[in-house]
């Protein structure tokens, strides 16, 4: 008898589990009041909680700006700390409504994983930092050395690549977590460590001696970081996706969080009427309010105050190519209309 | 009972069909339940457009891996970069089981012992480490005693080609020379003489009662035979020496910092617990027996092989299979300290694929039969140690 109760649990959870999979993100999110973010388990400038246990950072702003959009209130967030090899994963299964996670726009991850990348939020690329000491110029005289680094990243397959393709032999030390191979690299126990740029900057930064540890100048791959959300649904994808063009529109326009709401009332530019809601209704193409971009701007800024915040002025990272496409920059959206 | 015995042949009632009705409604159930389970992961699985499915073994892997038994670079299959995660957790639980055999063993025996502080550095031993995380012991051997040795430019040389350094421990590593294969075969004939040397004694004394000396003369004739061969084929055995050369040593044997950490830590901890398994072997040995067996004038090493071992084992070899699986399991672990075992280089390849059931499924399969293989050798062990009744 005891028996039979348990498996018809078991067989209503199930079936329960298997109908709650159908609703859409959008509707989820509104239901449960706040947004599942992922995030990772700690890299400075792009999600890191701070002393007050708070996530800073730039993806963690994107997480704060789609809450914003989506319920009004950026503080609806619940951020989830993900390993790199559960980013994916934890989308696809439904665990987490979206990742901001540094993670890279790979064919593979985008058409066979059960995810779809957004917008760019980041252009990265690989790179490598030794010890001043070592006086190494480029990353081709690294043969024989030792190399720390993290699992479930493109990481692993850049650094085999680019050994196979310059035939040098690497002795990889691969870790779980970034911070353990943060660590292992300041004991000496690898000679180079290889990740994003950026990060190598954040980390590099955040050293006791920082001119001690060098950046060589070798970008080994392209890294392009984006925001990811299930396959299949598109409207959640669409919502994402503009909310992240709206913060670089935003920059692009000069509308900032301090100028917002005066901008919103009294703007004679088309565009920003459009995007900001004065005049027709870009919120409702996604299924949002009509003042979704005012909500994201006065609650975390344009593009560029969210950049300056996170990375130029705590780490000290230029804009390089992350700057409009008007500077001179890879940063493009696509236009709010 | 009464009913079966009376009609063995018809062995039908009304009773046992409603049991049997049960039981298939249950079996019915149970493959019900996991049918849906399975056929709900496939349904999401396509709506997702996630490949499911072992074609992935044979796709290049592309991923590096730092310490490996077999020759493996990046262009071979996942299901090869597999295979070097499994050997490699092949190789620690081999090595850390039989390490932490000897340690346990050692440790069992000194808590019992009759000399205070032995008794009492065994008991901290056991206490401090049993009682602490594995992975607190992992992160302290690696981080803390390994990673404060000096760097390979200063590395502690303990003689020509020994040295040791937080890149790791490096040893000459041991090459056949001419004459190699004549030196082998000679030991091996060897050992043969040496075994019938040992059986040869053993039946001779149960003979004429007249004692041998079978290990020890055994032991003689093998060392002699190989020293003889050693010196007839003009060092059959060479080595090649690690050098210092840019980065790190190159050559010789390497013992990786990760692999090196990974083991003490297992070893250290599971020693513990098998220690306390052979201590309470020890102590289910009722006292008068060895007191009898003294007082007989009986030698104590005869009594502990003969008396107190035999008994003893009897208790801890059951325990000791749990801590051998416990052992093998945690073995996962390495993925935090950077060694690739199976986890590690499966969970890398879910990161790149995404085909985390696959994996997982895997995963389980290997830990499962590993674990199956070391109950069944435990129970064969443990049926021949079991007193006989008569």
């Amino acid at each position: 008898m005891r028996n039979s109760t348990k498996i018809a649990a078991v067989a209503v959870a199930t079936l329960a589990g298997a109908s709650t999979a159908t609703a859409g993100t959008l509707e989820d999110v509104r239901a449960a009041g706040e947004l599942a973010c992922g995030v990772s388990e700690g890299v400075p400038g792009f999600s890191n909680p701070n002393s007050d246990g708070l996530w800073e950072g730039l993806d963690a702003d994107i997480c704060r700006a789609v809450a914003a959009a989506v319920l009004g209130d950026s503080n609806a967030v619940r951020f989830v700390p993900l390993a790199s090899k559960q980013k994916v994963l934890a989308v696809s299964s439904g665990q987490v409504d979206m990742t901001s996670r540094t993670t890279t726009w790979t064919m593979k991850r985008d058409s066979a994983e059960g995810v779809d990348f957004t917008a760019v939020v980041f252009y990265d690329g690989q790179g490598f930092m030794t010890s001043a000491a070592a006086g190494i110029s480029s990353a081709t005289e690294l043969n024989e050395a030792t190399v720390c680094l993290t699992t479930g990243t493109t990481t692993e397959l850049n650094l085999a690549d680019f050994a196979r393709a310059n035939g040098l032999t690497l002795e990889p030390v691969v870790f779980e977590g970034k911070r353990e191979a943060v660590e292992a690299y300041a004991s000496g126990r690898c000679d180079a460590l290889t990740t994003d740029s950026s990060q190598l900057a954040a980390f590099r930064a955040g050293f006791a001696d920082p001119s001690e540890h060098t950046i060589l100048p070798d970008v080994i791959s392209k890294e392009p970081l984006a925001p990811l959300v299930a396959h299949g649904d598109n409207q959640w994808k669409d919502i994402v996706t503009w909310v992240v063009y709206g913060l670089i529109t935003a920059e692009e326009l000069g509308v900032t969080q301090a100028n917002v709401a005066d901008v919103a009332a009294n703007s004679g530019n088309p565009a920003v009427q459009r995007m900001l809601g004065a005049s027709g209704d870009t919120g409702g193409f996604i299924g949002l309010e009509t003042s979704w971009m005012v909500d994201v701007l006065s609650a975390v800024g344009n593009y560029g105050e969210i950049y300056d915040r996170n990375l130029t002025s705590t780490l000290g990272l230029e804009r390089g190519v992350n700057a409009q496409w008007t500077e001179g920059g890879l940063l493009y959206a696509m236009p709010i209309r | 009972m009464n009913t079966t015995k009376r009609n063995p042949k018809s062995g039908f009632s009304l009773e046992s069909l409603g049991s049997l009705i049960l039981q298939v409604g249950v079996l019915f159930a149970v493959l019900g339940v996991a049918y849906l389970l399975f056929a709900n992961t496939q349904k999401n699985l396509e709506i997702r457009g996630i490949e499911s499915g072992f074609a992935f073994l044979w796709h290049e892997a592309g991923l590096p891996i730092g310490d490996s038994l077999i020759d493996y670079d990046p262009s071979r299959g996942y299901g090869y970069a597999f295979l070097v995660g499994v050997l490699n957790t092949l190789l620690v639980s081999a090595l850390a089981i039989v390490l932490s055999t000897i340690l346990g063993i050692v440790v069992g025996v000194s808590r019992v012992s009759n000399n205070w502080l032995l008794a009492k550095c065994a008991t901290v031993y056991i206490e401090t480490l049993r009682n602490l995380p594995l992975l607190l012991t992992l992160f302290f051997v690696y981080t803390v005693v390994l990673a404060s040795l000096p760097h390979p430019r200063e590395a502690i040389a303990i003689a020509e080609g020994y040295y040791i350094s937080k890149r790791g421990i490096y040893l000459p590593r041991p090459l056949a020379e001419d004459g190699f294969a004549v030196f082998a075969a000679a030991s091996i004939v060897a050992l043969g003489l040496a075994f019938a040397f040992w059986r040869w004694a053993g039946a001779y004394k149960l003979r004429t009662g007249r004692s041998v000396h079978g290990f020890w003369g055994g032991l003689v004739i093998l060392g002699t035979l190989c020293a003889l061969s050693f010196l007839a084929t003009d060092r059959p055995i060479g080595s090649e020496m690690p050098v210092y050369k840019g980065f790190n040593f190159k050559g010789g044997l390497a013992l990786k910092p990760e692999f090196a950490a990974l083991l003490i830590g297992l070893m250290l901890y599971t020693a513990a617990f098998i220690g306390e398994n052979v201590r309470s072997g020890i102590q289910s040995v009722h006292a008068g027996q060895i007191e009898a067996a003294n007082a007989l004038g009986v030698s104590q090493g005869v009594v502990t092989r003969i008396v107190l071992l035999p008994q003893a084992l009897r208790v801890t070899i059951p325990a000791t299979t749990n801590d051998y699986a416990s052992l093998v399991k945690n073995s996962s672990l390495a993925v935090a300290i950077g060694y690739p075992d199976m986890v590690s280089i499966g969970g890398t390849i879910i990161g790149q694929n995404g085909q985390a059931i696959e994996i997982i499924a895997m995963w389980m399969a290997v830990y499962l039969t590993i674990n199956l293989v070391i109950s069944l050798a435990m129970n064969v062990l443990n049926a021949r140690v079991q007193i006989v009744e008569r």
